[in-house]
């Protein structure tokens, strides 16, 4: 055996094999009427969306299966120019494939690097043009210029200032005050104590002050709900549980992970579940987290009755209510 | 002459006058490019790009950026009277009121997904047969680029119809900006213009929709298909196929006309899940407001892994010095894309740090040739499977009847060791592909057809394979990792101990087999 390791050999392109429409001028007259008439469907699809925009009816709808209920119009625009638009390119394709030359060609390829003379006149050139320039002497330009250059960027970072006002207290707070109505979202009615029944689920809004209007920066912050449970299914410290009344406890419907409104109930259970990332509050205990990403309670609303038996806040929240934020301050819980 | 050939004549001589365009033409009329299915996955990002460029002008006459509340009177009777804002009223107008609205607003969202996935597509085929080595690390870096703008691109689209579910979309989106430590809440609300929601975020996301990123995306996909017109296409290797050259079908007009073709056919494909298959029926939702929600919220699946993420994260905040830190956001919402996407964006310097290998490369590589990268392409994929499953945790849950608790416990244990497991498969998967065609090539093809030894021994007949083949099975130089071993100079330290220790790894290969060995075995038969 000889030291020197063979290696096979590159055996270089094959052979090219004619086509059938390359030999035979009667496949050849056949592939061109497929490509022609694959050509004249894309214009039949193109017609029929012409027809179905200007003659259908814009408010047909009809049943079909699989897709339900569908427009006619909107389908046959569609179905239209699918063809206009598939047979054309098939039509092309097939041209490429049957009839263009389809015997691979070899073309050499180029080194990147440039040749050594060039970098080194390059070089050469660089210097001396940046010598004509003298920055490399004038130190007091090159480092004005460089400070300069370092601060211009930062203007359009101050003129982005306006986009917006500072948070201030408004992530700190909501409309909840003390002696504030409950009202029914949306019929805007004040609760009476009775009119919730066990096991039920409303959401409500704090009643505003004369003159101030419910936006839906204010919903996103203030909405809370409200839920009735037995009043011995509770399992709250005395605090909490004097924030209730008579079975009657509300939490901001604001998720304290990332904000969606937690808005599944299981009676069952008594557990509340946001729907974007599953975390789940156990009512009885406070709304304390039992599963998923979010890492605090929904904060409680203290509650009771006004002397015309409708409920009303006892305070504001005593915490931020919904995700995090770098000034939120947890020393109160 | 014929006058048709005399006017084009006169045109063409009059550019060339002014620009000498003429030879650049000349010379790239016949330019080759290689054909391979793989090669036409690019292409889809382009053409899917060039579909949401012409639907969403379309969108653009009719749909109305604006958080003004205005009071819904169309034709879609069941929102009839109901509270909106423009930007959600405009969107039903177009779904409902405009002549071929609904499939456009549909072809859009089609072709999105699409785009979305063709890039991925891409850059999987890229990655696995080391398209992305020299010289064509820029590509790389742009194609990553791309891969980052698209999602948001894709998740600022469909925010803009404001329905309720882009709202909650836009909601979280808020939250982790709000999360983000010191100047978290100061981000937020200069991105909203005050506290969420205000009037101005989509307004404001309309133009980085439709005008910056667009332009953007324009630009570097102008600069990747120069270059790749520059540096000339890669190929795979085989007979007459080498490190110098580049074959294929020359652009006029075999290449014009399979890629003009191609087009079409990506647009009529689109158009048509336009026409049959609904997608984002903003008008089940209703309009956003934060108060409320739809159960089963999903984002599209370019999102849906860090949704996945968010979900299967843990319950951790710090609480210290009234500060607030939300790692529960921060570590799925920022820092693991942030690695991810980084450590994508360094692969190819990290490759080749490891190799030593500064060489120009052409020919792809097969990937069971590389088994080290294709292992680490493989485990990057299965986390972000496993993440992407979890996004869907609710609807599988329902589905096969699991507990969410389960669902979220496979992903938060598998995330961590799923992935190695899938690098030590991959990469004996890969091995055993390489000792297949060595088999191959030394033994031939197992032909079926059983023979009786003169001693009575059954043996199945092999037949040897061409020459072609062979070539194309063992043309690339093992160990992969070329020069190996690395110079002793550059294996000092703690970051030369494993620069060395990758490279050893990179040389665990089944040699290719050779002539020699061929001949060897042949002697040893007689
Ligand atoms: C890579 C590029 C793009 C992606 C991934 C993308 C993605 C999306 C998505 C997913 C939607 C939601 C559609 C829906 O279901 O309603 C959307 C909406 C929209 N897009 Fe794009 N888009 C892209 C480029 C463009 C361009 C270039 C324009 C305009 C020049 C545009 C204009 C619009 C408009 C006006 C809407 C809102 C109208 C509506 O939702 O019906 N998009 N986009
Ligand atoms: S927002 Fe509620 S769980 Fe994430």
């Amino acid at each position: 055996m000889s030291n020197q390791i063979e290696r096979f050999q590159d055996p270089g392109l094959p052979e090219h094999v004619h086509r059938n429409a390359d030999v035979d001028p009667r496949a050849a007259k056949r592939a061109e009427q497929q490509i022609a008439i694959l050509f004249l469907l894309s214009a039949v699809g193109t017609i029929l969306t012409i027809v179905s925009y200007i003659y259908i009816k814009s408010t047909t709808f009809f049943y079909l299966p699989v897709m339900g209920r569908t427009n006619l119009q909107q389908l046959l625009l569609g179905i239209g120019l699918t063809a206009a638009t598939l047979f054309i390119g098939l039509g092309a394709i097939q041209w490429a494939k049957k009839l263009m030359p389809d015997e691979e060609v070899i073309a050499e390829r180029h080194e990147f690097r440039s040749e050594e003379v060039d970098r080194e006149e390059l070089v050469e050139t660089f210097k001396e043009r940046a010598g004509a320039s003298g920055i490399g002497r004038r130190s007091l330009i090159k480092r004005s210029l460089g400070l300069s250059l370092g601060l211009v960027g930062l203007s359009p970072l101050v003129l982005l200032r306006d986009t917006g006002p500072l948070p201030g207290k408004f992530l700190n707070t909501t409309n909840w005050a003390a002696g504030t109505r409950l009202l029914r979202d949306p019929d805007g009615q004040p609760i009476l104590a009775s009119d919730i029944e066990v096991g039920a689920v409303t959401q409500v809004l704090p009643e505003l002050s004369a003159g101030m209007e419910r936006t839906l920066e204010n919903t996103g912050k203030d909405a809370v709900l409200l839920l009735r449970l037995r009043p011995e299914d509770f399992n709250l410290d005395p605090e909490r549980l004097s924030w209730t009344h008579e079975g009657i406890i509300a939490f901001s419907k604001i998720c304290t992970h990332m904000g969606c409104a937690v808005a599944l109930y299981e009676q069952q259970t008594h557990h509340l579940l946001c729907p974007c990332h599953q975390s789940t509050f156990d009512v009885t205990r406070g709304a304390k987290v039992i599963f998923g990403p979010a890492a605090r309670p929904l904060p409680q609303l203290a509650i009771t009755v006004n002397a015309d038996g409708y409920l009303i806040a006892k305070q504001p929240f005593t915490l931020p209510i919904g995700p995090s934020f770098w000034e939120r301050n947890s020393s109160n819980g | 002459m014929k006058t048709s050939q005399k006017v084009a004549g006169a045109a063409a001589n009059y550019v060339d006058e002014r620009t000498g365009a003429a030879k650049w033409l000349k010379k790239n009329l016949t330019k080759v490019f290689p054909d391979h299915w793989s090669f036409m996955l690019g292409e889809i990002c382009l053409y899917s790009f060039i579909i949401l460029l012409l639907t969403g002008t379309f969108l653009t006459f009719w749909f109305d950026p604006s958080q003004r509340e205005v009071v819904y009177h169309g034709s879609y009777l069941p929102l009839s009277g109901i509270h909106m804002s423009a930007a959600y009223d405009s969107t039903l107008h177009l779904s409902f009121d405009v002549r071929g609205g609904l499939l456009m607003r549909q072809i859009h969202h089609w072709a999105a997904l699409i785009f979305m996935s063709a890039i991925v597509a891409h850059l999987f085929r890229v990655f696995f047969t080391g398209a992305y080595r020299k010289p064509r690390e820029f590509n790389w870096l742009i194609g990553v680029g791309l891969l980052t703008f698209g999602i948001v691109e894709g998740f600022l689209g469909y925010s803009l119809p404001d329905d309720l579910l882009s709202g909650t979309g836009i909601r979280i989106a808020e939250a982790i900006l709000q999360a983000i430590p010191v100047v978290g809440s100061y981000l937020a609300f200069f991105a909203f213009g005050g506290p969420f929601p205000g009037t101005a975020f989509i307004p404001r996301i309309f133009i980085v929709h439709v005008l910056l990123l667009p332009g953007l995306f324009l630009a570097l996909i102008t600069i990747h298909l120069m270059l790749v017109w520059y540096q000339k296409h890669t190929q795979y290797p085989g007979p007459g196929r080498t490190e110098k050259n580049v074959v294929g079908y020359p652009l006029m007009p075999v290449y014009m006309a399979k890629a003009g073709g191609f087009f079409f056919v990506v647009f009529g494909v689109t158009a048509f899940l336009g026409a049959v298959a609904s997608i984002n029926p903003i008008w089940l939702y209703g309009p956003y407001t934060p108060g409320q929600i739809s159960a089963g919220s999903q984002p599209d699946w370019y999102m849906g892994w860090l949704d996945g993420l968010v979900r299967a994260a843990p319950p951790l905040e710090t609480h210290a010095f009234g500060h607030t830190i939300s790692w529960n956001i921060l570590i799925p919402g920022l820092i693991i894309p942030g690695i991810l996407f980084t450590g994508m964006a360094l692969y190819p310097f990290i490759e080749s740090w490891i190799s030593g290998d500064k060489r120009e490369h052409h020919l792809l590589d097969r990937p069971r040739n590389a088994p080290n990268r294709t292992a680490l392409g493989v485990t990057a994929i299965t986390f972000i499977l496993i993440s992407l499953l979890n996004g869907g945790n609710d609807i599988i849950a329902t589905h096969f009847h699991l507990t969410i608790n389960g669902i979220m416990w496979f992903t938060r244990i598998g995330l961590f060791t799923i992935p190695p497991i899938a690098f030590v498969i991959t990469k004996r998967i890969c091995l055993s592909l390489q000792r297949a065609d060595r088999d191959l090539v030394l033994h031939g093809r197992e032909t079926g057809r059983l023979v009786m030894m003169p001693n009575g021994e059954m043996l199945e007949v092999h037949e040897p394979i061409s020459d072609a083949q062979k070539w194309t099975l063992t043309q690339h130089q093992t160990p992969g990792a070329l020069p190996a071993p690395l110079p002793a100079s550059a294996t000092v330290g703690i970051k030369g101990k494993i620069r060395a220790r990758l490279n050893r790894a990179n040389a665990v290969q089944i040699p290719a087999p050779t002539l020699s060995d061929l001949k060897e075995l042949g002697e040893a038969h007689h």
